[in-house]
């Protein structure tokens, strides 16, 4: 039995009886064994549980009782969406043992389509970052090349399914970091639209810009995915009341009369020659496959990621402010200390990007300064939301270089946040305008490391996106990982 | 001249739910932190999603105290550490962008005076602290936060007080306002809050704080009034600070000096989406609000020929004037306005009296449709409203058991005037030239007859008896 299939695959296997779940769920879980001493893409397993739910999985099949449509796929989720019964840590020593005690609208959506949660996994700390590096427990590899990073913040989310430790994943993505360890880990990465999907038990970062989103070998495994997890949701009041769309039916449609806009600032100066390339070659297959491609220039792109960083770490300043050791965190002696004493001790313990992030964004909002940053950021979000919206008028789809460069040592870069923020280019103008962005695999370079597309659709047009990129992805034939 | 101003916090009490979650709104006598759950608590993931109603309950007050309402309203954080604030940070409402809270600029005019309203915004209160022993030699601080998301809204007032009897006036019609409204109850504990800013000429603005109940503040704006004139009056410079009201001591004392000024780092609340309020809208709000005290007032004195002092009285408190509408009807209005304001006000007067009464709205109205029929006199109707409201029978049942039928047969009478006279002999000499000899009389016969004898005809008797004499 094979564990490198699609989650189609795994489907009709199971459906036909070909495969239990409980052998396939074992498999996988002696292959995670096997593999993550040298991956670290788990923060915490949950073997036990996920060996139990397989077989009432398997025995409501025998039986013939209902059984949701996912019938036991194995899944990890991004250890900062809650999930009760398993610690949620956002690998921070902050919340080293916090256990929630609910589930994710997204978690219970999944285990009420019988997915299996096989574990939780890496992140920077609180998915500041883009390597995977910033998490308190190490960084997780990159399966292609496991000195080199799988990119971020939901690593761990890129490296399980890549390297066969589950079928489907959920990250989360502020800045690109769904979109990001998709492309290092070459497996495929959506982000919705801002309110497509739920964040109720998505622990906060960046609160008006973040969402769930699904990573999976194939693009039809992202669309299955994202027909669970989407939808309005009582407890998100940002979540759109659209209507239920099967974002897997005619999938395979394709893109013949499509108008694809190729963004400018984003296929010129400071971006890898390999990855020029790549780009260039998906350019001449979506010609191929009848979709006209155009340049197009979205100039606001320029002070993207100025304005990103500063929304971000303004709402992640406020965001954090809860984790003041009182109500859940970690032990520690309260007595003989007063209270704003208590406070600043206790929350020493975040790492160096958050503390970074968290003092930038205490000063963006602080008296007198709000004008000249905070409310200029915004300025220029509503600016680049504007050029979008006037790009999509003249173009069906938007298409990047996921990340401007390939993956890279582990360690290279930790010391130059600087340079590190602005890898985030091609992906926050998705983020800032609240469209949905996916990475498709394209490539590998000359020292086989993986190149991704990044295509980008208008609102709530993820149905029309998941055909573009399903289409891409049938003239690519690349290998997996080998293992 | 002395300036005043108020920030009051009114719960909105009226509310099964809590601002941003499902939890009890009503977090009165429930064991400690018992009433949470993740999003009163701040859990990580935890999200808020605002209550609707409690918009809709907001913007009641902020149109009944003549605010405008903006078209796009918004929420942000205020962010500062404490121990009663799950998140570290407060979902409330600022206007220092552009005026997004519920309402501003509205204005209140009390015996002729113009209060503006500065503000009104929608916020949640936080959890409430416990101290073992004093605040000040505790060595345990506990936090309960079931109050931690309670629907709250502060009313800021600007400077336009110029004594504490107009803020107490103030506080009152606020009080009658919130409740007329069916939006809160001010008299529950805790339920409204004030702090006020006061300043003297040649003085600084001083805070007070920590005022426990509506009478307190008259008294600690007072207090504070003469301890700020006595210092100007020594050429004592009066400092900018927060003082609070130490309730024991009936003084304000200076709270520990701020080591640096807050900064609150407001940020927009972007997890609750902007609330769009059209016109339409708030046209809708109006027509749902019940009528103000003074359209009551009115009605009662035009429609209904109530005398303008019991109308006074009866429209500002909601329960009696709920119960004046229930019960009354055109014929008998002024009977039954008469019957609550003389006798039920005065027996029944506090919350819990009220809670104990036995209403039977017909019987009321019976009662008064008896008295206006001649069938009762005033005094026997007192004795059945108090039977009434003891028992929650029927008028019938009433009458029955306390027999209290009026007596208006002249012969009945005519024998029971003469026993008087002839225990009155002094009384009825005087009578022919004293009219309180004769009300003295009357009196009698009333006494004897326990209330039913019929006053006008027992008066004509006595009167034609006299000169017959």
């Amino acid at each position: 039995m094979k564990i490198e299939i699609s989650a189609t695959e795994y489907l009709s296997l199971v459906r036909s009886g070909s495969i239990s779940v409980e052998e396939f769920i074992a498999k996988t879980l002696d292959h995670v064994h096997s593999i993550e001493p040298r991956l670290r893409a788990y923060i915490t397993l949950d073997a036990d549980n996920a060996l139990d739910k397989a077989r009432s999985i398997d025995k409501k099949m025998r039986t013939g009782e209902k059984v949701g449509s996912l019938l036991g796929i194995p899944v990890s989720i991004k250890d900062n969406i809650c999930t009760a019964g398993i610690r949620t840590t956002c690998a921070s020593r902050m919340l080293e043992n916090f256990v929630a005690p609910y589930d994710a609208t997204v978690v219970s959506r999944l285990r009420q389509e019988d997915a299996i949660i096989i574990g939780k996994v890496n992140l920077d700390e609180f998915a500041m970052g883009s390597t995977t590096e910033f998490s308190c427990f190490g960084p997780s590899r990159n399966p292609w090349n496991t000195d080199y990073v799988p990119g971020g913040s939901s690593g761990g989310s890129g490296v399980s399914v890549s390297a066969y430790e589950c079928i489907i994943s959920l990250g989360s993505d502020t800045g690109g970091s769904v979109r990001s360890p998709a492309s290092f880990c070459s497996v495929v990465g959506l982000k919705p639209t801002y309110g497509l999907v739920s964040r109720y038990g998505l622990i906060s970062y960046s609160n008006s810009i973040e969402q769930i989103g699904p990573l999976g070998r194939k693009v039809e495994d992202v669309a299955l995915a994202l027909n669970v997890i989407a939808g309005h949701d009582l407890r998100d009041g940002t979540t759109s009341s659209g209507a239920k769309i099967d974002y897997v039916a005619d999938i395979g449609d394709g893109i013949e009369g499509k108008k694809i806009g190729i963004i400018k600032q984003m296929m010129g100066e400071g971006v890898d020659g390999e990855v020029i390339s790549a780009t260039e070659s998906a350019i001449a297959r979506f010609q191929e496959l009848g979709a006209e491609c155009v340049p197009i220039s979205l100039d606001a792109v320029e002070h993207s990621v100025a304005a990103y960083y500063t929304i971000a770490s303004a709402e992640a300043s406020s965001n954090l402010a809860r984790y003041d050791n009182l109500r859940y965190g970690y032990d520690f002696a309260s007595e003989g200390y007063e209270f704003k004493a208590y406070v600043s001790k206790a929350r020493s313990r975040f790492g160096p990007e958050v503390t970074r992030r968290m003092l930038l964004g205490a000063f963006v909002l602080s008296a007198g300064y709000y004008g000249k940053y905070y409310l200029k950021a915004q300025k220029v979000r509503e600016m680049i939301k504007s050029q979008i919206e006037n790009a999509f008028n003249s173009v069906d789809f938007l298409v990047t270089p996921t990340m401007p460069i390939l993956p890279f040592r582990i360690g290279e870069k930790i010391e130059d946040p600087l340079t590190l923020y602005l890898l985030d280019i091609n992906t926050i103008t998705a983020n800032l305008a609240g469209i949905p962005a996916i990475s498709v695999p394209m490539a590998f370079s000359s020292s086989n490391l993986p190149i991704g597309i990044q295509i980008l659709a208008n609102s709530f047009e993820e149905k029309d996106l998941l055909k573009a990129a399903y289409a891409l992805e049938q003239t690519t034939n690349l290998p997996g990982v080998k293992i | 001249m002395t300036k005043i101003g108020l920030e009051i916090h009114c719960q909105l009490t009226k509310l099964r739910s809590k601002l941003f979650c499902n939890c009890r709104a009503n977090y009165r006598g429930l064991p400690p932190n018992s009433n949470i759950c993740p999003v009163c608590a701040g859990l990580p993931g935890s999200l808020p999603v605002l209550n609707k109603r409690a918009v809709e309950k907001a913007a009641m007050i902020a149109l009944a105290l003549g605010c405008e309402i903006p078209e796009r309203v918004s929420f942000f954080r205020k962010n500062y550490f404490y121990p009663d604030l799950p998140k570290n940070f407060q979902i409330t409402q600022y206007n220092a962008y552009g005026p997004t809270s519920i309402g501003s600029e509205g204005n209140v005019e009390i015996e002729g005076k113009v209060i503006r309203m500065r503000r009104i915004q929608l916020e949640e209160d936080p959890g409430r602290l416990v101290y073992e022993g004093s605040s000040e030699k505790t060595q345990l601080t506990l936090v309960d936060y079931n109050r931690a998301g309670t629907p709250l809204v502060e009313l800021v007032t600007e400077p336009d007080f110029e004594n504490p009897r107009q803020v107490r006036i103030f506080l009152n019609v606020l009080a009658d306002l919130v409740e007329n409204l069916g939006v809160s109850d001010p008299y529950l504990d805790g339920a409204m809050r004030v702090d006020g800013n006061v300043s003297v000429e040649g003085g600084n603005r001083v805070e007070i704080k920590n005022v426990g109940s509506f009478k307190d503040i008259e008294k600690a704006l007072n207090f504070e009034i003469t301890r700020q004139q006595s210092l100007v009056d020594r050429k004592i410079p009066v400092i900018a600070e927060t003082r609070h009201w130490d309730e024991a001591r009936k003084i304000t004392v200076s709270a520990r000096s701020k080591e640096e000024e807050q900064d609150y780092r407001y940020l927009p609340e972007s997890d609750i989406p902007v609330i769009i309020v059209s016109r339409e809208k708030i046209e809708n709000l109006r027509k749902q609000m019940p009528e103000s005290l003074a359209e009551k007032k009115d009605r009662y004195i035009k429609k209904l020929g109530i005398p303008a002092q019991v109308a006074e009285v009866l429209s500002s408190d909601k329960f009696y004037s709920d119960l004046f509408d229930k019960t009354h009807t055109e014929s008998n209005a002024r009977e039954v306005a008469n019957l609550i304001t003389t006798d039920l006000m005065g027996v029944a007067d506090t919350r819990e009296k009220k809670s104990e009464l036995k209403i039977d709205n017909k019987a009321i109205s019976d009662l008064a449709d008896a008295i206006v029929g001649n069938k009762l006199t005033r005094n026997s109707g007192k004795i059945a409203l108090l039977e009434l409201v003891k028992t929650g029978k029927s008028f019938s049942e009433v009458i029955s058991t306390l027999d209290l039928s009026n007596v208006s047969d002249i012969a009945t009478l005519e024998k029971i005037i003469g026993e008087v006279f002839k225990e009155e002999e002094k009384a009825v000499i005087e009578a022919n030239t004293n009219p309180d000899a004769v009300n003295y009389i009357v009196g009698r016969v009333m006494r004897k007859t326990k209330g039913k004898a019929d006053p006008s005809v027992t008066l004509e008797i006595i009167k034609k008896m006299i000169s017959i004499k």
